[in-house]
């Protein structure tokens, strides 16, 4: 690979996947060499900072307190050189909105930039808390933005416990108001396991009455990654064992006129009267199926499993026939 | 056991509160049968509580561990030092469920003659006989209604012709109709037309009409033949032939969901509860609007006599509703309108635009009524009282009264001052108040004054009957639960 001004730069062969138009950041001196943006991907994703005022206790990302502010500038640089075409952008963190007037700023490269990208920000919501943050936001008038923020329990302290910050609920749920009021998209985010499923159903009500403007409701199987790994045994649920609590709360929101989406469920485990909600949401990077996937019909409908499933994976991930009723 | 990594603080770090005490939000509460009570809030949230827990409830002296607590908590019933944000929450649902007000008025009835070939039991408008022309709306009067009409801020409008025999002045319709698609080439409303008939007249030439227009249409369908002729008596005694045919040309011309039928009970009805519900299954339709009783006419004079017949209602409902619940178990999916309505108060955060269950009362400010003769009145009933002679809700006159003072007038604000049922003796303090609303047109004609006195109203009555018994079935059958869930 030769790089723009002179040197050409040696790839291992692992990454002989990039293409024209990806985007890549080399630091020589400090030997790094990271892949940033791939133009063929649907699954892009910038994290903005590994920092965050939460503590999730299946954090798939745990957060780090580091001094790294350069994470910005460097997005900052790539997000020009991505293809206007870029169906859609991820922004991640940590929580993006710890970066302030650079979160901002970042919103507004991607407009210029970037145009008719389909942006989706990761938050926890507790700092659009502040009115002027989801103002300014919605300032920025990005043509195509939503902010995904996790809920987890009807409850104050179920939620507290959940992110592990006290005030967290009251916070989050101020900081979805405020958004909305603003105009601003919302999706809420709900990660199944066993500390948010036995009160599922109750917070699908508490959804339906109370946030019921909201633009979607995502339901997430949980991701084996990170905090969720060492907290394996406290937090892990065999998935066809909450169906029924998982069908009561989508019948709850879909009763409320919500948007609802279930993500990361093989369709196996899944209730067939859910499968209409389930989406193929597992990135392609992260996904795989079984050696008995082969013989699944439904292979092509179903998202698969995340690569971390070989930790632990639902028990009952059998290949569906299709016209076998069930 | 939480079982978390020693970097996480376990779920009673988080439990254990800043403060043992809690403060009661808006809540109202009525027995439910003798053990239980339903409680609501201001928004109408509802739980049914045992009778203890609702005492220990008001004497801050339930349990913050209990689960109780937790669901009375969630619900937004008490707030304690945890979070503030229930109370901006439930401004935002009070917000939500008022919003049927911002919309102003938005259904208007155009009555284009008092001409009929029926003479129907339950008819109050002393209708006249097919030849007297002289009860027709005139075309200066279809002018001025639709002038008027145009005055409300409403982004849609609704626009219903009622009779007599609506289409026995069918010139009048074609007027209309193209007036007001003309007119709302600049307006830009979403504008909706239905015709309300009993089909008997029902040439293809309406049809063709209907469907070029995008007309919907509403017709009257009490029950079994036999049932729907006693009721709606007529030269030749085919009404229910009549009906029955025109209502499958009409879905044949117009598509079978732009055919609508409303029953109307009578004490011939009380009867005959499954086979009115077997009718409206057999004839196709997906849902039934079981109504009740009209109190005018004879049961005007005497509350008793109403009360009375609200009770037989509330039976012949129970029964009704028991039979469709029945139906869906059996695979047929049909619905009870009434129920519906209800249903979507308590297990919704939204407003049902239902003009008849709202507060303060749909009259004028939902809906009006432009009569033939250019009378403009506050509902339907407010017209067939006047029939009786008691004019109290005629609020103006087309072509005289201008909008803005029709609209702000006393004959119209007090009797909506008196609608509200939040500062009404009696509702003020019930449970139901916001499941229900209120009727001033109704209580003035059983009770002589538009507020009513709630103890002996059939209208209170009827909410009462119908909500109970929707709360006692979500509790208690689950089977039923799921049907009546599935209908909101
Ligand atoms: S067997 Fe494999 S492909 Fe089929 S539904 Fe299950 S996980 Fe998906
Ligand atoms: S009319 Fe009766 S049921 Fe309705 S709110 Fe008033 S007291 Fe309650």
């Amino acid at each position: 690979m030769r790089l723009p001004d002179g040197p050409s730069v040696a790839l291992p062969e692992e990454l002989s996947y990039l293409r024209e138009g990806d985007v890549v950041r080399v630091v020589p001196y400090a030997g790094e060499f990271n892949v940033l943006y791939r133009r063929a991907s649907p699954h892009n994703s910038m994290l903005l900072t590994e920092r965050c005022n939460s503590f999730c206790v299946m954090c798939s990302q745990p957060p780090k307190e580091a001094n790294d502010g350069f994470l910005a500038d460097v997005w900052l640089q790539a997000i020009p050189l991505m293809a206007p075409e870029t169906r859609e952008l991820g922004l991640s963190g940590g929580e993006p909105a710890l970066l302030g007037d650079r979160f901002i700023e970042l919103l507004r490269a991607c407009k210029s930039h970037l145009p008719s990208t389909a942006l989706h920000v990761l938050s926890n919501g507790r700092l659009f808390n502040y009115l002027s943050l989801a103002k300014q936001v919605a300032n920025v008038a990005c043509a195509d933005l939503m902010i995904g923020i996790p809920l987890y329990s009807d409850l104050p302290a179920g939620h507290d416990f959940v992110v592990q910050a006290r005030g967290a609920f009251e916070q989050t749920l101020r900081g979805i108001m405020n958004l909305k009021r603003c105009g601003v998209k919302v999706e809420l985010r709900v990660v199944l396991h066993k500390e948010t499923i036995d009160r599922l159903p109750r917070l699908a009500r508490f959804i339906s009455r109370n946030l019921a403007f909201v633009d979607h409701v995502a339901l997430m199987g949980l991701e084996l990654m990170g905090f969720a790994r060492g907290n394996l045994e406290a937090l892990w649920v065999d998935p066809a064992d909450y169906q029924a609590q998982l069908r009561a709360a989508v019948e709850e929101l879909v009763r409320g006129r919500l948007q609802v989406s279930i993500y990361n469920h093989p369709l196996c485990v899944l209730d067939r009267s859910l499968w209409a909600y389930a989406r193929k949401s597992i990135s392609d990077w992260k996904n795989e199926y079984l050696p008995s996937c082969v013989a699944c019909t439904e292979r092509e409908q179903c998202g698969g499993l995340f690569a971390s499933a070989t930790l632990r994976r639902s028990a009952h991930i059998a290949p569906i026939f299709r016209g076998a009723s069930g | 056991m939480s079982g978390l990594k020693a970097a996480f603080r376990p779920r009673s770090h988080f439990n254990a509160r800043s403060g043992n005490r809690y403060s009661l939000l808006p809540l109202r509460f009525l027995a439910l049968d003798d053990s239980r009570y339903i409680v609501t809030n201001l928004v109408g949230e509802h739980l049914v509580l045992p009778r203890e827990t609702v005492h220990a409830l008001v004497r801050h002296e339930l349990p913050m561990n209990s689960a109780a607590y937790a669901e009375l908590k969630a619900s937004h019933f008490v707030v304690d030092a945890d979070s503030a944000v229930a109370l901006d929450l439930l401004a935002l649902k009070y917000r939500t469920k008022q919003a049927f007000l911002s919309q102003f008025t938005s259904l208007f009835m155009f009555v284009t003659t008092l001409r009929c070939e029926h003479s129907c039991r339950y008819c109050q408008v002393s209708r006249q006989s097919e030849s007297k022309h002289e009860f027709d709306m005139t075309v200066e009067t279809a002018k001025a209604a639709v002038d008027f009409m145009f005055k409300s801020p409403s982004p849609s409008l609704k626009v219903e012709f009622q009779g007599g025999e609506s289409l026995l002045n069918f010139e009048i319709v074609k007027h209309i109709v193209a007036r007001v698609e003309e007119r709302n080439l600049q307006e830009r409303r979403a504008v909706e037309f239905v015709i309300a008939t009993n089909l008997a007249p029902l040439s293809e030439e309406h049809l063709r009409f209907c469907a070029d227009h995008h007309i919907l249409i509403s017709t009257s369908l009490d029950g079994p033949e036999s049932l729907h002729n006693f009721n709606r008596p007529k030269k030749g005694k085919d009404s229910y032939a009549l009906a029955v045919d025109g209502i499958r040309r009409a879905r044949a011309a117009l598509g079978k969901d732009r055919v609508s039928a409303l029953m109307t009970t009578t004490e011939a009805s009380f009867e005959r509860p499954k086979e009115i519900v077997d009718e409206y299954v057999a004839q196709g339709f997906d849902s039934i609007f079981l109504r009740s009783i009209s109190p005018y006419g004879f049961a005007v004079k005497t509350g008793q006599a109403s009360r009375y017949q609200m009770a037989a209602w509330l039976d012949f409902y129970k029964t009704a509703l028991s039979h469709i619940i029945d139906l869906n178990l059996r695979g047929v999916p049909f619905r009870e309108e009434f129920a519906s309505l209800i249903l979507r108060k308590i297990l919704t955060p939204w407003p049902t635009g239902y003009v008849d269950l709202q507060s303060p009362a749909g009259i004028g400010i939902s809906a009006l009524v432009f009569n033939y003769d250019g009378a403009i009145y506050a509902s339907d009933e407010s017209r067939m009282l006047a029939e009786m002679g008691d004019q109290t809700f005629r609020l103006g006159t087309l072509g005289i009264d201008e909008f803005e003072t029709v609209m702000t007038s006393d004959r119209l604000l007090q009797p909506l001052l008196d609608s509200m049922s939040e500062g009404v003796p009696m509702c003020s303090d019930c449970a139901l108040q916001p499941y229900c609303g209120a009727d001033p047109v109704h209580h003035h004609a059983t009770q002589g004054n538009s507020v009513g006195f709630k103890p002996t109203s059939s209208y209170c009555q009827k909410t009462m009957g119908v909500v109970r018994h929707l709360i006692g079935l979500l509790e208690d059958d689950p089977a039923a639960a799921h049907v009546l869930r599935g209908w909101v």
